[in-house]
């Protein structure tokens, strides 16, 4: 598991983030609009690519894409 | 395990009806353009039927019982089973289906009652009229199942406004020593009975003044307990964790894969928790038809609905092999397998 991989799903999930911006140190609430909409979108994202659930909490507790990617991680 | 089959009894036909007045989610000026065009998008709702004030979910139930007992040339006086599913009653006292025991002319030899379900209700009623069916021998029943959701959100909650449309359905039931069975799988978790919820729609918390006074929650978040609240998030994990296990297990029980079924008729939640469902189950998008973009979410009325708008040409014409499952408030899921064969599915009714 990698976590180029994951950010490279991650831009391609969301057309406001130009490829190649994401890093594992960006606080994906500074990188786009973070509403419930958008959480869906990554909930979704992560249980059809990982087979890992992510609820409200972990989003909350997670300020860096790698913050998520370590939750991932742990749970797969 | 609520695992079960029933025998001899089959679906003779489907019908649905919708109220004439279309809303689009484009025009809804609560929001940002930006954010109608993120719902539109990610939700996959563009425009959904409102029905006015004062039209009930019985009076489109009512329709498209009319036109389904007409469609099979049906004796009103052979019906002996009426269920109604919705939890937009006409009255909080008496029950909507002697209402529409009365208003269709059936004869009071016709045993009905109220089920009051949403997203699962379809399904279960399904269990509750073909189980009754099997025991009594009762030859015909219709199954009418619907919402008018539209009454109970709130216009400035972004989070259910655009979600949610108006429809009722009719479902004619027969029962037919060579039927083949029908399969259940239901399931329930009350633990999360808040997570679709009007708080001040009971006895438990009787509306007062106080239930009309709007309080913000979040951006573009306001509404009143009277009003329906849905915490999207928790009913999109439990949509997740529990649908396709569900479904997987029901396939086992009678042997069978994604494969052997033709279509896969979900309850409309929301285009994202629809789209994961079938690519967690990988199937084809043409094995899942879909109503959320013209109708939105129509609570207990989206499978049946479902079936009349998008496999009305198959199912009239040919044999299918459907399972549907519906999954929401309650919180309550369910699977059902059966087949349509050559059913009447008369054309979607405006009203």
């Amino acid at each position: 598991m990698d976590i180029n991989d994951f950010i490279k799903k991650v831009e391609d999930e969301y057309e406001d983030i130009t490829p190649g911006t994401l890093k594992p140190d960006s606080i994906f609430r500074d990188v786009f609009e973070w509403n419930s909409i958008n959480a869906l979108i990554l909930i979704a994202l992560v249980k059809t690519e990982y087979d890992v659930t992510i609820d409200a909490n972990d989003i909350q507790n997670s300020k860096t894409i790698n913050d998520l990617f370590e939750i991932i991680k742990s749970r797969s | 395990m609520a695992i079960f089959s029933t025998q001899n009894v089959t679906i003779k036909g489907i019908s649905a009806c919708v109220p004439k007045q279309e809303v689009w989610n484009i025009d809804y000026n609560w929001i940002p353009k930006k954010d109608r065009a993120s719902i539109i998008k990610n939700v996959g709702v563009e425009s959904r039927r409102f029905a006015p004030r004062g039209v009930t979910t019985s009076d489109l139930c009512f329709e498209a019982a009319e036109q389904l007992i007409k469609s099979l040339n049906w004796d009103k006086n052979d019906i002996e089973l009426l269920i109604f599913v919705s939890q937009s009653r006409d009255y909080m006292v008496p029950s909507t289906s002697g209402i529409l025991q009365d208003r269709l002319g059936l004869s009071h030899n016709c045993m009905s009652f109220d089920i009051g379900m949403g997203c699962s209700g379809w399904v279960y009623a399904m269990s509750a009229a073909t189980s009754i069916m099997q025991v009594s021998g009762i030859k015909k029943a219709l199954l009418l199942v619907g919402d008018i959701s539209t009454i109970n959100v709130s216009y400035r909650d972004k989070s259910t406004y655009p979600l949610f449309g108006d429809a009722g359905t009719a479902t004619a039931l027969t029962f037919d020593d060579n039927a083949k069975p029908i399969h259940y799988n239901l399931q329930s978790d009350g633990s999360g009975y808040d997570a679709i919820i009007m708080p001040h729609s009971g006895v438990r918390n009787f509306i007062s003044k106080k239930s009309f006074e709007y309080k913000k929650y979040e951006n573009g978040i306001h509404r009143n307990m009277f009003h329906l609240t849905l915490n999207g998030i928790q009913v999109f994990n439990f949509a997740l964790r529990e649908v396709v296990p569900n479904i997987k297990k029901t396939l086992k029980y009678i042997d069978k894969t994604t494969d052997d079924i033709d279509f896969f008729v979900f309850h409309q939640a929301n285009k994202l928790i629809n789209d994961t469902l079938r690519k967690l189950l990988k199937l084809e998008p043409e094995k899942t038809p879909s109503t959320l973009q013209h109708f939105g979410n129509t609570s207990s009325a989206s499978i049946p609905l479902t079936i009349v708008d998008k496999l009305q040409n198959e199912v009239s014409t040919k044999n299918v092999c459907i399972l549907a499952n519906g999954f929401g408030v309650g919180l309550s899921w369910g699977s059902v397998v059966f087949e349509l064969d050559n059913i009447s599915c008369p054309d979607l009714i405006e009203y």
